[in-house]
């Protein structure tokens, strides 16, 4: 068994984890909207002030998707 | 009287002041708001951006239709009697404090369980509890705090859109491949001219039928599926008898495969799968760049998108009911509310009807009409509640007949051979004839080589560089054109417009403006006593014409006038102390010498005599003259309009001479004058922004809607032009013009690459890595050259 065999699999598998990842990102409309997430994240430090509660179901609601 | 603007929507106060809270706000609406979200602790949202807000309307009784199970099926995305996942458009969305406001939907409503907001489409996505909750309620919240979802009839009928990802997956594919075959081929490349037979690098040569043998099935994926619509798109040429640019495509990445497969099947060479793989990615780059949408803006609407879902119906026995509007029938009883939008022509039986046709012809002044009089469908009341008695079904309304047209079931697209498909016609018929030419020498002279050289003609002619150059020229163009506020349909618009002959524009809200207008007063002057009342008494008056006049005439003090009354349809009336005003309709003030009916005017009397009155007219927009000079110097123009001849001599002073104009145009006559003038073999350029004009810019090579605020209305058409850049016009289609001349000089750019190519494939010594260099230099050439070229037009473009 050559070095090279082992080379070109972890190459491969490298390769078609990333391939997977694109296809599942597309899939699940991540490109569709590339604006609102930009704002979106800048609004988490504001959920703190308006209470706890409302950041850790915020966060729930955002894990399930 | 010093400028205080509402805290909420930011608006000037001058009408009405409320202070609550120690800010300032235009009306009630607002404020309304305001205590809403400051009760909830949601006041962040003026610290985000600040008077973010919009007025919320007013909308008793117009979503009862929400209460209908039937209509709540067809409308939610996701319903299992628990749960409802709902999508809906908000066209008021438009900042950042809009999209934490919406998000935060929880915070007003508990039963909001998740909301998100799709900036660029305006629309948010709302999953909600049924229990205690409905459908019905969640948008009465939404217009309750200023954003009112936008439900048309076309949301009702419509299969929910699916955006097609097919091109970005095969645009993954063929690069994934293309990456991996690069890599794979490497060993190659550094090993040029080491083969096993002349004692190379051992363990390249080793395991040089491993590598190939990857770059094989690396090369699969690509060629049948990612590759596959050239195949398709070749196949229904031929059968069409058309030779189109994908022929050579096609027969390019067909040789290439084979040719390829056949080398490595028996180790005569690497094969060119580097080529391969890197000629289908960059094709589909070129094909994803000209897919440029513009998600915020519809370019197929009609009237569906703008009629409302449902309608309130007076049963015999007087009783209100909801039904869809396709169920009225002729002789029914409908009631309008405030607001609303008339879907059928009728009859108006009862009420004051102020009917705005804007969405039809353009004209933003409404039309007052009595008991008797026909109301035509795509009208909006204004005044108050109407009933009318239906005359037509829905779809064979004066305005929506228009739709059963069979031109809006054709596709321009079909009907246009497109400058790329018109070369590679010549294209393939030269490279094919040079292949068996070249081939028939090396048959005569070394046989051997002949099927060698066959391959590599069609291998390195394949015109890559060339489908390439009008993918980037335009789409480049494309996007250009969008940050001035010129949004086109699609790519293969601006080539159309490039040929464009004769250009025809609507009069009412095409040419002239919606938002100002003029007028200028006939009559006896007006004392200032008289002119203060009269500032004071139209104050008060929520009539349109009121409202442009208050703000035309010259500031004056307030005052409060002993009397006023408003009579609806009419006019007003108010005294203040020994003077007695009339201001309206000519009959309202005692004025019966109408002198001429085609003007809309207010007339004013004191103390029973008249006194004059103001002409409102038309304003034309900026720069029209100037416009339309510079346009007849290389089209012939014309007016078609839909109204009557009373500006017929103020446009003729502003036009260039013996501009054609026409008036009285029903938007079918506006269709058939188009068809005319392309019978001739005339390209014709529609401007408009009507319903009305539909037809007409359906039907022509190109449609330009001309729109003050792009987001909210325009018809179906192939490009949209923000009324402000109007006076670009001309400029736009030259610079159009300019990028066909870009597309023809990359043309040339990439026959100088092929020819250097064939020298090498007809001379036999193609190799693999020289057709890997050329291949992507080519196009990026073309790339580049293109980007350069269409950025240096887009500077010029004011």
């Amino acid at each position: 068994m050559s070095v090279i065999y082992i080379l070109l699999a972890i190459s491969l598998v490298v390769a078609i984890i990333f391939f997977v990842a694109f296809i599942v990102s597309v899939k699940q409309g991540q490109y569709e909207d590339s604006y609102t997430p930009s704002v979106r994240m800048l609004f988490e430090d504001e959920l703190v002030k308006t209470g706890n509660n409302e950041k850790s179901e915020e966060l729930r609601v955002k894990s399930k998707e | 009287m010093q400028a205080t603007n509402c805290f909420h929507c930011g608006d000037p106060c001058d009408r009405q002041l409320i202070t609550f809270d120690e800010k300032s706000f235009c009306c009630a609406g607002c404020k309304t708001v305001y205590e809403i979200f400051s009760t909830n602790d949601l006041s962040h949202y003026y610290d985000l951006q600040a008077a973010a807000g919009t007025t919320p309307k007013a909308i008793e009784g117009k979503y009862d239709f929400l209460d209908n199970e039937e209509i709540i099926a067809k409308l939610t995305e996701f319903n299992d009697g628990n749960i409802q996942i709902i999508n809906l458009y908000i066209p008021t969305i438009h900042c950042s404090s809009c999209i934490w406001i919406l998000e935060n939907l929880n915070k007003l409503n508990k039963n909001v369980t998740n909301s998100q907001v799709d900036f660029p489409k305006k629309t948010i996505r709302i999953t909600y509890k049924q229990e205690d909750f409905s459908l019905k309620e969640l948008v009465l919240l939404l217009a309750k705090i200023g954003y009112e979802p936008y439900i048309s009839l076309e949301d009702f009928e419509g299969k929910k859109k699916v955006s097609d990802k097919t091109l970005i997956y095969k645009l993954g594919v063929a690069g994934f491949a293309f990456g991996n075959v690069m890599f794979l081929s490497f060993p190659e490349y550094f090993d040029l001219n080491s083969s096993a037979a002349s004692g190379g690098e051992y363990w390249l040569n080793q395991y040089q039928g491993l590598f190939r043998w990857m770059m094989f099935i690396f090369s699969l994926p690509v060629v049948f599926y990612a590759g596959w619509d050239y195949f398709v798109s070749a196949f229904k040429g031929l059968r069409a008898k058309i030779l189109n640019i994908d022929v050579p495509i096609a027969l390019g990445i067909l040789v290439l495969f084979l040719r390829s497969t056949y080398d490595i099947a028996f180790n005569l060479g690497s094969g060119f799968f580097d080529s391969l793989t890197g000629l289908v990615f960059f094709l589909l780059l070129g094909k994803f760049f000209q897919q440029r949408t513009y998600s915020f803006l519809s370019f197929e609407r009609d009237y569906k998108s703008y009629f409302p879902i449902a309608i309130t119906r007076l049963n015999l026995k007087g009783k209100e009911e909801t039904v869809p509007v396709q169920e009225i029938e002729k002789g029914d009883r409908i009631l309008i509310r405030n607001e609303e939008m008339i879907p059928v022509d009728g009859t108006l039986v009862y009420g004051n009807a102020q009917i705005d046709y804007s969405f039809v012809s353009g004209e933003s002044e409404p039309v007052s009409k009595n008991i008797g009089e026909q109301i035509f469908a795509g009208g909006k009341q204004l005044n108050g509640v109407i009933e009318m008695i239906a005359l037509k079904s829905v779809s064979q309304s004066y305005l929506t007949q228009l739709w059963g047209n069979s031109i809006f079931k054709t596709d321009k697209v079909t009907a246009f051979q497109n400058l790329t498909d018109s070369i590679g016609k010549r294209f393939t018929i030269a490279v094919l004839s040079i292949a068996f030419i070249s081939t028939a020498f090396w048959l005569f002279y070394d046989p051997s080589k002949a099927m060698n050289v066959f391959t590599a003609v069609l291998i390195i002619a394949c015109p890559c560089a060339i489908a390439l150059a009008s993918p980037f020229t335009l789409g480049n163009m494309l996007r250009i054109f969008g940050k001035k506020k010129f949004y086109i349909k699609d790519t293969q618009t601006i080539e159309r417009l490039a040929k464009i002959d004769t250009a025809i524009f609507d009069k009412t809200g095409t040419i002239t403006t919606t938002q100002k207008s003029t007028a200028h007063y006939e009559g006896m002057p007006l004392t200032p006593d008289e002119e203060s009342i009269l500032k004071n008494t139209i104050r008060a008056s929520n009539h349109p014409l009121s409202r442009s006049l208050y703000d035309l005439l010259k500031e004056q003090n307030i005052i409060t006038l002993d009397e006023y009354e408003e009579h609806v349809g009419k006019g007003l009336e108010s005294s203040k102390d020994d003077i007695n005003m009339k201001i309206g309709s000519a009959n309202f003030v005692g004025n019966n010498i109408t002198e001429n009916e085609l003007d809309t005017s207010i007339y004013i009397s004191s103390n029973n005599a008249y006194k004059g009155r103001y002409v409102f007219q038309n304003q034309y927009r900026d720069g029209l003259s100037s416009v339309f000079k510079e346009m007849s110097e290389t089209l012939s123009l014309a007016i078609l309009s839909g109204d009557n001849e009373g500006e017929k001599e103020r446009l003729e002073k502003l036009l260039p001479k013996l501009t054609p104009l026409y008036f009285n145009q029903k938007p079918e006559t506006k269709l058939e004058f188009i068809k005319t003038l392309q019978d001739h073999d005339k390209k014709v350029l529609m401007v408009g922004d009507g319903l009305n004009d539909a037809g007409a810019l359906a039907q022509s090579n190109v449609g330009i809607a001309i729109s003050e605020n792009i987001n909210v209305f325009s018809p179906a058409c192939d490009a949209i032009l923000d009324a402000s850049k109007f006076q670009q016009l001309y400029s736009y289609i030259l610079a159009s013009k300019k990028a066909m001349r870009i597309i023809k000089m990359s043309f040339m750019l990439s026959l100088l690459y092929n020819c250097v190519g064939l020298y090498f494939a007809i001379t036999g010594q193609l190799e693999p890595v020289i057709a890997a260099i050329l291949m992507p230099l080519s196009s990026i050439t073309i790339v580049v050259f293109t980007t350069v070229m269409t950025n240096l037009i887009g500077r010029k473009l004011p």
